[in-house]
């Protein structure tokens, strides 16, 4: 009887200790902590003093506020603007269908879009960019995402549907903002006309997007028994983690177009993403060798019994296990490949940081404010892969629960 | 196979084209003609290109006058001299800024991951936020941070911050005092540098006999003792200055004196060092909590003092951890060095690519980059290897 009393005192939940006994375990546990905590609070609250005095009183945010259109978009044409809603309202349909289907993570994404919508609807700001057309899309937006959502969770959508949706939407995107030639509905825009976020995110998804599928076949090719396979993999993937991405850059924006016929002309935009794709590639592929080298060698001969052939093997039964083990390495891969896309500001392109330098360097005024602007690339860059960081510890302890991914 | 398996005739043989053997054979075939064939494609097609714009293809030209100004270099260089001498030029700033780098970005870093792990919550969230901030944010952003907003307002030459040191820190840079070796200098360096040697000496040996016997043969405080009487003998020998310090003084537009670190290099160097610190110290936050804690808990039970734990129980094992991610942050850093682009401090990419815009010489320029990178990471990669491969545990 005794037993059942100890453990009972083991069920109990740990209490929270209290504001006082948590003070004395965390600050002021030593002489050496009392000491040092005593000395850092004056510091700490000098510093978030002198923070707070510059952002909300010092600090000119006119450089930032004043030109919202041109941090998104850049140059692209004003007129041709809904080019890009269309597309953020397509992803936003299907995020929401996903969030319809499978909840979890999508939830959270869903909700944090359309409070950022709803939010800029109703900033109680005066401003040209936001007029009422502008402020009635955004809140639409809203509404397409609770529409998505009650496709994806009432109806019986197959859900390879759903990811051809997702594949689509980017693809068709990207004809749309370019455009053709001869359309008078959607004349061809100039990529050099794209900037801003559109730019980053472009690159960095792109990017993404296109390396997964090389980086597997580099891993792949750097396992093979094909000698030649194998070396020609090899070489390719310690050159490209040898030099600097802005070597690579060069060699995509400058070097490249010696080697391919003389007519050839590729677009300025589509180098850069090239060459961030051929980067992300061969870091992706050493990570991804990583999880094949730690596919149990059972597992394979117990495919080959039951008759699977080698393509068969490595499809349903090593790649599947491969990228699970190695999915936090590529997720952190994938966010230094997002912060990666601002050296293209160096080959001349204007992506968000481009944007913002331009913005600065247009005007002697703004000379004076590139603090703020800075400040506010900074901002950005964090919050965007500070989430990404977020979203792939979730992911991963979803992926620890459940093994049915 | 086949022949040791007497229900399979021959009229059951696998076909050609399922034969593994063949398949084989036949993919490394087609492979070999991709990869040569696009190879041939692609040279044919540049030496076109190259005939068309006339371009160099050879090094022949690496001998002729540069032509163009390197600002700050570290060698004597002048515009009428060679490539080869802009290219050394080009090539020591790049192993300044990342040797610098590197050393300054492990010390940071370090202190960092034990102030993350410190039991005081305040110290240990302002490491979080110290790594959360830097690890979010592109280096090139942090570069034009502190480059165009933090050196670019300081004030100019005649109203300079000074700050204790001597420092002074103005638009033309940051004016370091630094002791410089005086005329008998030479003679305390070279017997702190015997001493030095002389006391790893006594160390190995007094430890190796520790080893051996088992018996206390105080090797820390003698090779201490060591250095010390060296030091000592060779400041006595120099006449009590072996150095003086220079400090930099104002005279006509400009401060003379001292050691100048101009703003691309010092902008360059902080968010280098600052932002792979804050890789640095996860790095070493990894592998100290990777050590079991009953290592730990072992370590006090018999004895050992906190240095002791600390020195022979945990950074042993830590550092096994820790080194092989560390080498590839060092290389990180050393390419990362290559933004200094950016901001027009000129290190071996910089300089390659103004050499680049100058006709028609891309190919060898770039060729010359690329080595240079590739011998560079082969080289940090190889000789941390050698010190990582000695700290493993010895497997069977």
């Amino acid at each position: 009887m005794v037993n059942i009393a100890i453990e009972q005192d083991h069920i109990r939940p740990p209490q929270p200790p209290g504001f006082l006994k948590w003070m004395k375990e965390n600050l002021f546990s030593s002489i050496f902590n009392t000491v040092l905590t005593i000395l850092l609070i004056p510091l700490i609250s000098y510093f978030l003093f002198a923070v707070s005095k510059w952002v909300f009183f010092a600090a000119e945010w006119r450089a930032v506020t004043q030109f919202p259109l041109l941090y998104a978009v850049g140059q692209y044409p004003r007129d041709q603007i809904w080019r890009v809603g269309i597309i953020l309202s397509g992803l936003f349909l299907f995020l929401g269908i996903s969030w319809g289907r499978w909840g979890g993570l999508l939830k959270s994404i869903s909700f944090a879009a359309g409070f950022i919508m709803l939010v800029t609807a109703l900033l109680p700001v005066q401003h040209p960019a936001l007029d009422l057309s502008m402020r009635l899309y955004l809140g639409s937006n809203l509404l397409i995402i609770l529409v998505g959502y009650l496709i994806g969770s009432k109806t019986a959508i197959k859900n390879i549907y759903i990811f051809v949706g997702w594949l689509l939407v980017p693809v068709c995107g990207i004809v749309l903002l370019a455009g053709f030639e001869a359309s008078e509905l959607i004349p061809n825009v100039s990529t050099t006309l794209w900037g801003g976020l559109l730019v980053t995110i472009l690159l960095a998804a792109g990017g993404i997007f296109l390396s997964f599928p090389l980086g597997i076949a580099l891993a792949f090719g750097r396992r093979s028994s094909l000698p030649v396979v194998s070396a020609f993999s090899t070489l390719f993937i310690e050159v490209i983690r040898g030099v600097p991405l802005v070597t690579i850059l060069f060699m995509f924006s400058i070097i490249l177009a010696l080697f391919l016929p003389v007519e050839s002309r590729i677009d300025r935009l589509v180098r850069a993403l090239m060459a961030v794709t051929v980067f992300s590639a061969a870091y992706s592929a050493e990570n991804i060798r990583g999880g094949l080298q730690a596919v149990p060698l059972g597992q394979i001969e117990a495919s080959k019994a039951l008759g699977m052939g080698n393509f068969k093997t490595t499809i349903f039964i090593v790649l599947p296990q491969a990228l699970r083990a190695v999915l936090p390495a590529i997720v952190g891969q994938f966010i230094s490949l997002f912060k990666d896309t601002t050296l293209v500001v160096i080959i001349g392109i204007n992506d968000f940081l481009g944007i913002g330098r331009s913005i600065i360097n247009s005007d002697p005024e703004f000379v004076q404010m590139r603090t703020e602007v800075y400040i506010f690339m900074a901002v950005v860059y964090w919050i965007f892969s500070y989430l990404m960081s977020l979203a792939s510890r979730r992911m991963e302890s979803a992926m620890g629960m459940s093994n049915n991914m | 196979m086949t022949n040791n398996q007497p229900s399979i005739s021959s009229k059951d043989k696998i076909p050609f084209y399922r034969d593994e053997r063949i398949i084989m054979i036949f993919a490394q075939v087609l492979s070999t003609v991709m990869i040569i064939g696009v190879l041939i494609w692609a040279i044919i097609n540049f030496f076109k290109a190259a005939e068309a714009r006339n371009m160099t293809l050879t090094f022949g030209f690496l001998k002729e006058a540069a032509g163009f100004p390197i600002s700050n270099p570290p060698i004597d260089y002048e515009p009428g001299m060679s490539y080869i001498r802009a290219f050394q030029a080009g090539l020591i700033n790049t192993l300044l800024i990342s040797g610098i780098g590197i050393i300054a970005a492990t010390i940071i870093g370090t202190l960092t991951a034990l102030a993350r792990l410190s039991s005081n919550w305040l110290l240990s969230r302002i490491a979080l936020v110290f790594i959360e901030f830097h690890r979010n944010i592109p280096l090139l952003v942090l570069l034009f941070i502190w480059y165009f907003v933090v050196f670019g307002f300081v004030p100019p030459v005649k109203e300079s911050l000074q700050w204790p040191g001597p420092i002074f820190v103005n638009k033309r840079g940051v004016y370091l005092t630094w002791p410089r070796l005086t005329e008998t200098g030479g003679i305390f360096i070279i017997l702190v540098v015997i001493g030095f040697l002389v006391s790893i000496l006594a160390f190995t040996m007094l430890r190796g006999r520790r080893k051996i016997t088992g018996k206390e043969t105080y090797y820390i405080p003698t090779s201490l003792f060591l250095l010390m009487i060296f030091s000592l003998g060779g400041w006595f020998l120099s006449g009590g200055t072996p150095f003086q310090l220079d400090i930099p003084y104002l005279k006509g537009f400009n401060y003379q004196g001292g050691l100048r670190l101009t703003p691309e290099f010092a902008g360059m160097f902080l968010s280098l060092s600052l932002y792979t610190a804050a890789f640095i110290a996860e790095v070493v936050r990894g592998g100290i909590q990777a050590v079991d804690r009953g290592q730990l808990e072992a370590a006090r039970a018999v004895g050992l003092s906190q240095f002791q734990v600390l020195s022979l129980v945990i950074m042993p094992q830590a550092l096994r951890i820790i080194i092989p991610p560390m080498i590839s942050q060092y290389l990180n850093l050393t390419k990362n060095s290559s933004l200094a682009l950016a901001i027009g401090f000129q290190e071996v990419f910089a300089v390659g690519k103004i050499a680049i815009n100058q006709a028609g010489r891309a190919v060898p320029i770039f060729a010359l980059i690329m080595l240079t990178y590739l011998s560079l990471s082969l080289l940090t990669s190889f000789v941390l290897n050698i010190y990582n491969r000695r700290i493993q545990f010895v497997m069977r």
